[in-house]
């Protein structure tokens, strides 16, 4: 019998690496799946409560959160490509043109 | 036995979530997390949840993968970039990362605090019944949101190249 509190610890070292991910890539498309890696900690911490308390919530909001994830992909991806398109690169360190 | 289970996917998960850190090829990259979503999955079936683990493998490690591997086809990027210079910036990163995980480790451990007896939080069946009457409308309007984004993903990169 695992404790919910190994999972937890296990989302919250998922959620740092996540964190890591993004802001040590310099690429949009690397930062991005930085972004998937944390809402799967998110997921995985959702369950592991879920069955903490035995409630069957947590499994409905992980689906919930499943499809967003899917939703902003497809909406990502088509934002990234738009940036390739118009400049020929996505790596964050070459878009500097929003500083204020 | 669980825990066999349990270590040898979470040491799979973290690790190919590290790989990737490493890693500067996108689509090694985009490999990397097959295999970390594909773990993450199993690691829901030892948490009794069956169908998020099968919707895990189908949907993030299946279509969502699959969707960053056409991305990257279609950047058809050169080589990778010159190795970065350790900067000031990582070392801050660092440290604010080392801040924020003790942080949520801390809250993981208080968020347990009343918890009841771990058991099997419901079948299939029950998960069913609860999406469709008490998340009825957020249940609908997922539905939207993804006609949205199929909407939205067409009109944003649907158009040609030029127009």
């Amino acid at each position: 019998m695992i404790p919910p509190l190994a999972f937890l610890l296990l989302a919250v070292l998922l959620f740092g690496l996540g964190v890591l991910a993004f802001f040590v890539k310099k690429d949009l498309l690397t930062q991005f799946m930085a972004v998937e890696i944390m809402l799967n900690a998110g997921n995985l911490a959702f369950l592991a409560l879920a069955k903490a308390f035995g409630r069957a919530e947590g499994q409905a909001l992980v689906l919930f959160v499943i499809t967003v994830a899917a939703a902003e992909a497809v909406i990502g991806l088509a934002i990234i490509v738009l940036v390739f398109r118009q400049r020929r690169s996505i790596r964050t360190d070459e878009l500097k043109d929003l500083k204020g | 036995m669980a825990w066999v289970v349990f270590i040898t996917v979470s040491v799979l998960c973290i690790g190919s979530v590290a790989a990737m850190i490493i890693s500067r090829n996108q689509a090694h990259n985009a490999l990397f997390l097959v295999l970390a979503f594909a773990s993450l999955g199993g690691l829901f079936g030892l948490l009794d949840a069956p169908f998020a683990a099968a919707v895990q493998v189908l949907v993030y490690a299946g279509a969502i993968m699959v969707l960053f591997l056409f991305a990257i086809m279609m950047f058809n990027l050169r080589e990778p970039p010159p190795r970065e210079k350790r900067t000031l910036r990582a070392v801050l990163t660092a440290a604010l990362g080392i801040v924020l995980l003790a942080e949520l480790a801390l809250a993981a451990k208080r968020a347990l605090a009343g918890s009841v007896s771990p058991g099997a939080p419901s079948e299939i069946a029950g998960l069913g019944r609860l999406l469709f009457t008490d998340y009825l409308y957020a249940f609908e309007i997922t539905s939207l949101l993804i006609l949205a984004a199929l909407v939205g993903a067409l009109a944003l990169a649907g158009k040609k190249e030029g127009s």
